[in-house]
């Protein structure tokens, strides 16, 4: 089981960050789901709950989510999730239950940089950055790829654009981890497919490793979407096989895509459609 | 062994509580040993959901919660719920499914958390509250294992039960305003 | 005169069997009262904590306690030099046990990743987990048997040890070729109808080692009583059995045990088998002081017992036109390290599947059960007939897929029928099945006449399977249940059990009876649970035995008082006995010769059951409402129940009876599947499951219905989601909820039941048991319904996505 030496409710940032930096092994309670399964001794946690971080805060230019917030209150948020297209919904909807999501952290989830993580794959799609009390605020691309360092991650910020955005996973039950996830975004006039639980960390492609230009991508471009997500790494563990989750990866993306897009005419939506009919394996 | 106790302040079922507490005790272990043996542990990896119980009236897993992290907070078992609960519990036992009883009351404890949470939501909103579909009560529960119904019982009671309250609230209202 | 008779045409007569009763703990579990083992557990019990072996094969060499011992509030450690050196087994299975004595306490050598090395005992759980980790073992690391289907013969022998015990010969234990048991039984002359076939399918199938995973994990506490024997409070489906493990184990008199069942949070065959109540017993029978060990649920699922793992050949042959002329079975059946219900489980794979086609000229069912150095097998509900009902059914269904017959017609074709004998269940007489009109009915439930098979729905394909089961009731002249009824002041009943109610609901249907029997308010029936020093011996809840021989055993207890009490009230009142009725309120005298019997009505006809059955089905007769003529003398029961606790003339009235059966009667049951599959995905959902059961008579609607929708439910975990796997080193991967995956309610569709109730002559008012048969449908007919929709047959569960859209 794990066992804490001391657990410290720090007053505020300035004083965690203290207590983080100058007690050996000291480490930032989040929602405490995941650590809580190891089996050792933290000599001491910090608690941040009286730092202020449990909210959502909305400006003109972003959406600014602190670290405390639970997986609940994102999957909740009606201005958030309408302006991101859902996928924060849709990727935590499922996680284990409400009265776990009701202590996840958004924080937690983002910090642990865990490669089956459905909140980083959401996220890594959009325009987001983390804020880290010393470091300052860092790209989410940049952070996930940063090595676990003595610093307080405070807030994750999503900057606001006109998301046209979808998210899907296979669960092998219905509240299981993801044996893939997978986002697609198109935000600034670029597509941004990240593809998780692969079963390492998440990755991101944009427009150009992926072959997509436009808003409503034609089937030969799709074609190469799918290709581009199929040749990321991918390996085998109790939640599928390295073939399947290669398999499951273009599906999922190609499927995500043509649901984010926007497409003119029926027409056009039927041969997208096609592609992703194209990725059948039972005829 | 190395730890250093430390206090914690607890409103339990409605009584104040003052305590001493090793810094890695759980809320479960800690209600368990003050008599509120209704809640149970059935997995240690925060999948079942036996363990549910309000944390200022949201439904959480207690043995997810370190104690220290509880402090200062109101805690409500089923222990303190018995008046508010009877109603759902006798749904569940026309229906006989509670079967082993076992995971019950941590569905007792977020079905009455549902329940709340949509006449809150509803009153912020400024409008009535509605009976939820079956799958946004399939997807709420969702985190409250049971392996002994198959959990279709539990379905006809459950709906038996949000409907006899919501259609109460709503008629409740409709009398209220004839009364003005 | 006799009260009570059954006859199918006076089921429409009773009161309270039938009656949709709420159990009688339902307030109590409702309201989260203190009822389970550890809500129990006395004030400073010491904690007891195993430490585990990492090693599937390996002999201690040395093992040094001594830092452990150094924890503050560590009371002992113990090793393998400490216990008995007499071996037992863990099954809990009436005396001489089937299963083989291959376990100590703790032993020098250690078998599975998960055995146990070392007892800790502590005045806290924080410094018995302490302790855990500061215990030394220096192992000599072996060469493990992980395969199963290399075990037999291998020359790594998993039991070479000298005191091994064997209780029967029957079993045909070859333990130095890692045989547990082996057996075969043959009905005709098999090459010879398979020569006559036109179709054969040919065909292996693989189910896992499936966790039972009741939500109340395994545990119990022990303590000494006033008069200096140990008293193990446990959560046991056997409470009888494990009072024979203790002693066994401990090398003491089973008189100086008692255990004591409190409710449990579910059993499913899981603790049928002993588990940890020796490790608490050992504990306080060596410090004297109340212990409790209370199981992770990871100890549960990778240090416990599970489903045997089995895999299984069938040959199937046919006529073109359908007819079912050969089936020959073989089952490898896995144990694991130690023996429970291995010689036992295996032969349900055969007897509980074959006999659904008992027409087929010829059978064959053979089989061995294999150690190997995984988690030991025990029981868990359906107890190999559920394996062997997948790989049968399965069979059944690839043969009508292969001839292009709808599966459901090829089944009512070949489907055996009431009044047959059954060649492969001991050539046992069927008396009761509907299993047609199961089939039928769940066909019309789901609409099969109008569906077809597979169904193109888009990026979904939507495919339809069925499939039957069967179950027992009881094990036949095996089995015994025994209830004590007593009448006590005001007229109210006690009625001691020895059944185990684990959710269940034994102890309402129990009640239900008694008071059917003795016309009265199921209220006015006391039950409570069972304390092996108090209550009368019944083997315990398993192989779906309560409703139907307990429940036998309370008519005939019924039966007896009210002789006794019309005896009684006859003398009071100065009457001869033969003319005194009970109408369950009241004794009424009559004039003599006014209570005369209806000829030709007394005895009900059973033709060619076994004259003991005759004897256990005898009675049973509803009580006739009271003649026309005025009594000529009554009482009351509160008047007489008063007198007999008033000295003088009175006399505490108890009845006793037992009852066993020489035949178990199957319960039959039909499951139709409707899935979807995505077609690129493989993600298979269920989006209709319906069933008809006929477990003869309904004794309480509401319980039977969930027990239906409860197995359904697990059965389709194990079709889909659950899915032990093990490391290449034996360690088992799926050890928690995080990676064992039971069925949450979005796995489940509404599951439709309906009954189709025949009329079982020699069950307490025509009743069979349900609690198994429920669980066999859905592995086979989901396992077809994705065969339509895919053509992927998967023949080694569970079916996951990726098996689902690639194939096997």
């Amino acid at each position: 089981m794990l066992r804490f030496g001391r657990f410290v409710r720090a007053a505020n940032v300035a004083d965690a960050l203290e207590v983080l930096k100058f007690r050996k092994g000291a480490q930032v309670l989040g929602g405490g789901m995941w650590m809580r399964l190891s089996d050792r001794t933290v000599p001491c946690v910090i608690d941040l709950s009286d730092c202020g971080l449990d909210k959502i805060e909305e400006t003109d230019d972003e959406f600014r989510i602190g670290a405390y917030v639970t997986l609940r209150q994102l999957e909740c948020d009606a201005a958030l999730n309408v302006a991101t297209g859902n996928v924060l919904n849709a990727a935590v909807r499922d996680i284990v239950g409400v009265q776990f999501r009701q202590l996840a952290t958004v924080g937690g989830s983002v910090f642990g940089r865990f490669g089956f993580s459905d909140v980083i794959c959401a996220l890594l799609a959009l325009d987001a950055e983390v804020e880290l009390a010393e470091a300052g605020r860092v790209p989410l691309t940049q952070f996930v790829d940063m090595p676990y360092e003595l610093d307080i991650l405070t807030h994750i910020v999503i900057r606001k654009h006109d998301y046209r955005a979808s998210y899907r996973c296979v669960r092998k039950a219905a509240t299981d981890f993801a044996t893939i996830n997978a986002c697609a975004a198109y935000w600034d006039g670029d597509w941004h497919v990240s593809v998780g639980a692969r079963p390492a960390k998440a990755r991101l492609l944009i427009g150009a490793d992926l072959g997509l230009a436009p808003t409503a991508p034609a089937p030969a471009e799709l074609a190469s979407a799918v290709e581009a997500v199929r040749s990321l790494k991918y390996s085998s563990n109790l939640w599928g096989s390295e073939r399947y989750r290669r398999h499951l990866a273009g599906v999922l993306a190609a499927r995500a895509i043509v649901d984010a897009a926007r497409y003119d005419s029926p027409e056009a939506l039927e041969a997208a459609r096609a592609v992703c009919a194209g990725e059948e394996a039972i005829a | 062994m190395s730890e250093k106790l430390m206090d914690v302040s607890v409103v339990l079922n409605g009584k104040k509580i003052i305590a001493s507490v090793a810094p890695d005790m759980s809320l479960l272990s800690f209600v368990r040993d003050r008599g509120c043996k209704s809640v149970k542990c059935a997995c240690e990896t925060t999948n079942c959901g036996l363990c549910t119980v309000w944390l200022d009236g949201r439904a959480v897993l207690s043995c997810a919660v370190p104690m220290m992290r509880a402090n200062g907070h109101e805690v409500t078992t089923l222990e303190g719920l018995q008046a508010e609960s009877a109603d759902f519990a006798r749904c569940m036992a026309e229906e006989g499914a509670e079967q082993c009883g076992f995971c019950s009351p941590g569905l007792i404890m977020n079905v009455l958390a549902m329940e709340r949470e949509i006449r809150d939501r509803a009153v912020a909103q400024g409008v009535e509250p509605a009976m939820p579909s079956d799958e946004d009560m399939d997807s709420y529960l969702a985190g409250n294992l049971c392996r002994c119904t198959g959990y279709t019982s539990q379905r006809r009671a459950i709906r038996r039960y949000m409907a006899s309250r919501f259609a109460a609230a709503g008629e409740a209202s409709a009398a209220a305003g004839k009364g003005e | 005169m006799s009260m009570i008779v059954t006859r199918e045409s006076e089921r429409v007569n009773l009161a309270h069997v039938g009656a949709r009763t709420v159990k009688k703990d339902a307030a109590a579990l409702l309201s989260g009262k203190p009822l389970f083992t550890n809500d129990l557990v006395p004030a400073d019990t010491l904690t007891v904590k195993i430490l585990h072996s990492p090693h599937a094969f390996a002999r201690i060499r040395a093992i040094d306690t001594s830092r452990a011992m150094k924890i503050p509030g560590v009371v002992a450690v113990y090793t393998y030099r400490d216990v008995p050196n007499k071996r037992f087994t863990l099954a809990g299975q009436s005396y001489p046990e089937a299963s083989p004595y291959d376990r100590l306490i703790l032993d020098e050598v250690v078998r599975y990743v998960g055995d146990e090395v070392a007892i800790v005992a502590a005045e806290t759980a924080d410094a018995a987990e302490r302790a855990l980790k500061l215990i030394k073992v220096d192992y000599e690391v072996m060469e493990p048997v992980l395969d199963f289907t290399q075990a037999k013969g291998n020359p790594i022998v998993i039991h070479p040890e000298d005191n091994y015990h064997v209780n029967g010969a029957w079993i045909n234990n070859d333990r130095m070729r890692n045989v547990v048991a082996s057996g075969l039984s043959e009905h005709g002359d098999l090459e010879a109808a398979f020569a006559e076939c036109d179709l054969v399918i040919d065909e292996t199938y693989h189910t896992l080692a499936d966790a039972q995973a009741m939500m109340e994990t395994f545990r119990s506490f022990a303590e000494i009583d006033a008069y200096g024997r140990i008293t193990v409070t446990s959560s046991t489906q056997v409470p009888f059995h494990v009072r024979r493990m203790v002693a066994n184990a401990l090398d003491i008199p089973q008189s100086r045990v008692r255990v004591v069942k409190p409710r449990i949070g579910g059993g499913f065959g899981a603790k049928q088998s002993g588990c940890n109540e020796i490790f608490c017993a050992f504990v306080t029978y060596m410090t004297g002081r109340p212990s409790k060990i209370i199981y992770t649920r990871e100890e549960t699922l990778a240090s416990s017992n599970s489903r045997h793992e089995m895999q299984m050949h069938v040959r199937l042959g046919a006529k073109d036109d359908g007819t079912i002329v050969a089936i020959d079975l073989y089952t490898l059946s896995n144990q694991g390290a130690y023996g429970e219900h291995g010689p036992t489980t295996v032969g349900l794979s055969g007897h509980k599947s074959l006999p659904l086609y008992n027409r087929a000229r010829a059978s064959r069912f053979a089989f061995d059960v294999v150690y190997s150095n995984t988690m030991p097998a025990g029981a868990y509900r359906g107890y190999g007939a559920t394996q062997g009902l997948f790989a049968v059914e399965s069979a059944v269904n690839e043969l009508a897929d292969r001839l292009g017959m709808d599966p459901c017609e090829l089944r009512l074709k070949n489907l055996v029928t009431p009044g047959e004998r059954l060649a492969q269940y001991d050539d046992n007489e069927l008396y009761s099945c509907t299993a047609a009109d199961c089939l039928r009915r769940a066909m019309e439930m789901i609409g099969w006449g109008d569906k077809p098979l597979r169904r193109d729905l888009g990026d979904r394909v939507r495919g339809l399977g069925v499939a039957l089961s069967m179950q027992g009731s009881a094990i036949a002249k095996i089995d015994i249940g025994s209830v004590d009824l007593r009448v006590e002041e005001t007229g109210f009943y006690t009625l001691s059990i020895g059944a185990t109610d684990m959710g269940t609901g034994c102890d309402t249907i129990l009640a239900q009876f008694a008071a059917e029997a003795l016309r009265c308010d199921t209220d006015r029936i006391v039950v409570h649970g069972v304390d092996t020093d108090v209550s009368p011996f019944d083997t315990g809840s398993y192989a779906s035995a309560s409703t139907y021989l307990t429940g036998m055993a309370v008519l005939k207890a019924s039966e007896k008082l009210i002789a006794e009490l019309r005896a009684r009230a006859a003398g009071f009142m100065g009457v001869h006995v033969d003319d005194v009725l009970f109408d369950g309120d009241n004794l009424l005298a009559f004039a003599p010769g006014t209570l005369e019997p209806a000829s030709g009505e007394t005895t009900p006809e059973f033709s060619g059951i076994y004259d003991d059955v005759e004897a256990i089905a005898r009675s049973y007769r509803l009580a006739q409402a009271a003649p026309d003529a005025e009594p000529v003398a009554q009482m009351s029961l509160v008047e007489l129940a008063n007198k007999l606790v008033a000295g003088g003339d009175g006399d505490c009235l108890t009845a006793h009876a037992a009852a066993s059966s020489p035949t178990s009667p199957p319960p039959f049951m039909s499951g139709i599947a409707e899935v979807d599959v995505d077609k690129a995905t493989g993600k298979v959902t269920v989006v209709d499951y319906v069933s008809v059961v006929d477990c003869g008579t309904v004794v309480n609607e509401n319980l039977a219905r969930v027990q239906a929708e409860g197995g359904i439910g697990q059965g389709i975990g194990m079709a889909l989601t659950e899915d032990v796997q093990y490391s290449d080193t034996g360690r088992m991967r799926t050890r928690s909820f995080m990676t064992y995956k039971v069925p949450t309610r979005l796995d489940l569709p509404d599951i439709r039941v309906e009954f189709a109730p025949s009329y079982e002559p020699t069950g307490p008012f025509g009743a069979k048991s349900i609690g198994e048969v429920v669980i066999n449908t859905p592995s086979p007919a989901i396992a077809s319904a994705v065969a339509h929709a895919t053509g992927h047959y998967v023949r080694t569960l569970p079916i996951t996505p990726e098996k689902a859209l690639f194939g096997e």
